[in-house]
């Protein structure tokens, strides 16, 4: 069971190296949303630091959003997607490995650019440190729901734009545990209660989302 | 011994429906009736809010509806993901629309209260952006719902994604409950149950009345939405054909 889980990550791993573009692209496009705040409300330091961690956790939803449509839709159009139903292995498994891969390819790169980003709003130590692990615990729940998305749009006409409507409302309480805890840490108040909660949702998503992508899977592809 | 499998079918839930409709339609209306009448001229003013709390009587009723009616839909969403009944998914999308509807209402309706009484059209409160947060769960579910041309799979995605809708306004709501009192910066505050308690008895009543008139209209108005999806997935067959051709003769 784990070498399939393994071999269906290093697949979609070695898909993205093969499609390196795709991968820049959800990150450029993060740091670009990012960078366009600013620009929007003005240079105002004291204002661009108490928004910081909102406008980085939005840019992050709204890029890992973004790359919702390839995480099944590639294998739906050249058919691989029905043969890995296939497989003796559980669906769920393969849902798993897929996701895996999917916040390895654009989930990682935005945990890794976020300090850089939260210094250009003015954040410093601590606060940059727990945006950092926000969003390490946040966007895996973010590929997790997304999944279920992806995978109840798959082949429909304007599949992008409806997934973003079925997904984003259900990113809000990620999105308000996980800038929430950078704003309390600035106030000098714990994060611990927002750090604990963002847990018990990643641990809640990691057993349920899978599962309910798997039977999403199964609706679209009949 | 009643046997409920026996209305799982649409050809017999067909006439059973349009009776309920009917039925559920007359006493809706009338309950309004009356409703409206306590709500206006029956109900006293209030001491603190004057005349402009009179809306409440169809925001509240329209609230909590909008949040039944979503249970309500995932209940019928589940029905049909167990037993695989068609009907139970005809129901969940013909409700649909009604609580969507509900959703606006109490959110417009806010509005329009919060305006004199706040001073603002729109406040971030808890509940203000819960219920905003499920008109996007319902929309969302329409759209999935319109966007799959084919209707057995645009029933079973959109019966998923209720459930999953389900699963997580629990979630969305504590959170945004959560994230409300965090960040506690705005002057306004809205006291939950402090109406309750200062209310008097006749309001209590109005407020009762209005909330079955609302509950009436929303099961006659999905009924007999449910009677035309029917009668649309169904005109294939013989009973439709019998049934459209014997109106005719």
């Amino acid at each position: 069971m784990l070498s399939a889980l393994r071999c269906i990550v290093m697949r979609d791993l070695t898909l993205a190296m093969r499609h390196r573009s795709d991968v820049l692209t959800t990150v450029f496009f993060f740091i670009i949303v990012v960078s366009l705040f600013p620009l929007g409300v003005g240079p105002d330091a004291a204002l661009l630091k108490e928004m910081a961690a909102g406008v980085v956790w939005v840019a992050a939803l709204l890029a890992s959003m973004l790359s919702l449509t390839r995480l099944f839709a590639d294998d739906y159009n050249d058919g691989t997607l029905e043969q890995l139903m296939l497989v003796p292995q559980p669906l769920v498994l393969i849902v798993l490995g897929k996701v895996l891969a999917h916040w390895i390819i654009s989930g990682l790169p935005l945990v890794l650019m976020s300090p850089l980003l939260g210094l250009q709003f003015g954040l410093e130590g601590d606060e940059l440190i727990m945006l950092m692990l926000t969003l390490l615990i946040g966007t895996p729940v973010l590929s997790l729901l997304g999944a279920i998305g992806a995978a109840l749009t798959l082949g429909l006409r304007g599949g992008g734009v409806l997934v973003s409507l079925l997904v984003l409302p259900l990113y809000i309480p990620v999105l308000i545990f996980g800038a929430g805890a950078v704003t309390a840490s600035a106030a000098g108040m714990g994060a611990d209660g927002h750090l604990s909660l963002m847990g018990a949702i990643l641990l809640l998503a990691l057993v349920l989302a899978p599962w309910a992508s798997a039977a999403a899977l199964r609706i679209s592809v009949e | 011994m009643f046997n409920l499998f026996k209305y799982s079918s649409p050809a017999s839930f067909y006439p059973l429906a349009g009776r309920l409709a009917v039925g559920f339609g007359i006493a809706s209306v009338m309950l309004l009736v009356i409703g409206l009448y306590m709500s206006f001229f029956v109900a006293p003013t209030d001491y603190k809010q004057g005349e402009g709390y009179r809306i409440m009587f169809i925001h509240v009723p329209a609230a909590w509806m909008s949040m039944w009616i979503y249970v309500v839909m995932a209940c019928f969403a589940a029905a049909g993901m167990i037993w695989n009944t068609r009907l139970s998914s005809m129901m969940a999308s013909s409700l649909a629309p009604t609580g969507a509807m509900f959703t606006f209402i109490a959110l417009w309706t806010g509005a329009l209260w919060g305006k004199p009484m706040w001073g603002a059209w729109w406040v971030w409160d808890a509940r203000l952006t819960s219920e905003l947060i499920l008109l996007f769960l319902y929309v969302g579910f329409m759209a999935l719902e319109s966007a799959i041309d084919d209707p057995r799979r645009a029933a079973r995605a959109s019966g998923l994604l209720a459930l999953v809708g389900v699963v997580n306004v629990p979630i969305i709501y504590y959170s945004v409950q959560w994230w409300n009192t965090l960040h506690q910066g705005s002057s306004i505050k809205v006291v939950s149950g402090g109406i309750e308690t200062s209310m008097s008895e006749i309001m209590v009543w109005t407020l009762l009345v209005m909330t079955f008139a609302c509950w009436f209209y929303a099961v006659a108005v999905s009924l007999s939405r449910v009677r035309s999806t029917i009668l649309e997935r169904e005109s294939g067959t013989a009973w439709v054909k019998t049934l459209l051709t014997g109106d005719k003769a």
